[in-house]
């Protein structure tokens, strides 16, 4: 059923994937981080959110512009996660419905 | 009412993490059947297909696997490959490491397990207005497991996606969550320095890069922005 490749390509990718969620806690479970690292790491949701979905709406059609317009507006605005989302969802629907 | 505390906060924190992540779990349906019907057509059986999601369990790790599996590379190539696409789990582990130090190493290292980019922004997001436990962390990652390696497996067996998730725009879930979630992290202008140069890279590596380096890459600019700006006294 399994095929030898298969299951040591399994098994490799699973330590590379499993190694690098545990990584991060364990280089700095027992570090007091401050200055400049702690300004490093504060960095990291943003920059990480921001790398994210960069590509997916800058490269994207004037579609995704609008839906992310949209969604940004309503997160701050504090609407509640769920309705931002579908908000942007939602609009991305229409928009390529009637396009 | 009488009910044991522990309990009752562990319920209730599991609920909130559950409510959080229920609409990526609806957009996690397409995208895992998508990956389930790609590595059907390069010829993993539906079984293969389940095993390599349930214990890979990364999206993005996965469909490169899939990208460079005719060409049976050497073994340790590959696994390289997906180390390298997986280095951004890195900076997250390391990032919500700061707002586990409740846990216990055990437990942290087994949670750590399902730290999906989806689960960990919502984490973040959490850990920006109250301490996350290990019942809201159980709550808002492990459920993303099942839906993806139980559709991997039905996008396999089918060997076809069921309609066409674009049309109701369920693509853009994951994008609007990032969105959302990123609205929260606006700290002033510095924050906006950091956002241009990740996104700018971003959107560089995507252009001219295989796989997921964009991520990691953009992330490494916006950290470097942060800390070649920081000055002696900040707290930001």
């Amino acid at each position: 059923m399994f095929d030898g490749y298969l299951v040591a390509a399994v098994i490799g990718m699973g330590m590379a994937t499993y190694g690098s969620r545990l990584a991060g806690y364990w280089l700095l479970r027992d570090v007091a981080i401050t200055g400049r690292w702690k300004a490093a790491l504060d960095a990291v949701p943003p920059a990480i959110l921001m790398a994210v979905i960069a590509p997916s709406v800058f490269l994207g059609t004037w579609m995704e512009w609008v839906a992310a317009a949209l969604t940004l507006g309503a997160a701050l605005m504090r609407a509640p996660l769920l309705v931002s989302i579908l908000l942007g969802v939602g609009t991305v629907a229409v928009l390529r419905y009637v396009t | 009412m009488v009910c044991a505390g522990g309990g009752m906060s562990f319920s209730k924190d599991f609920r909130a993490g559950l409510l959080d992540i229920f609409p990526i779990m609806i957009a996690y349906g397409p995208i895992s059947m998508l990956w389930g019907t790609y590595a059907a057509s390069k010829g993993l059986n539906p079984y293969e297909a389940l095993l390599m999601s349930f214990g890979v369990y990364s999206g993005s790790a996965q469909f490169v696997a899939m990208d460079l599996w005719q060409q049976q590379l050497p073994i340790w190539l590959l696994i390289f490959t997906i180390a390298t696409v997986s280095l951004r789990h890195v900076l997250m582990s390391a990032s919500i490491s700061r707002h586990m130090k409740g846990f216990s190493r055990t437990k942290a290292s087994l949670l750590l397990f399902w730290l999906t980019d989806e689960a960990w922004a919502l984490m973040e997001r959490r850990a920006a207005s109250q301490p996350i436990t290990p019942a809201y962390y159980m709550g808002v990652a492990a459920p993303l497991w099942p839906v993806w390696f139980g559709f991997s497996f039905l996008g396999a067996f089918l060997g076809r996606a069921l309609g066409d998730s674009t049309a109701i725009g369920l693509d853009f879930a994951f994008a609007a969550m990032f969105i959302a979630v990123l609205a929260g992290f606006w700290k002033g202008p510095r924050t906006g320095g950091v956002l241009v140069a990740s996104s700018a890279v971003a959107v560089a590596a995507k252009l001219f890069l295989p796989g997921a380096w964009y991520i990691i890459l953009g992330g490494i600019a916006g950290m470097g922005f942060a800390v070649l700006t920081w000055r002696e006294g900040d707290d930001v």
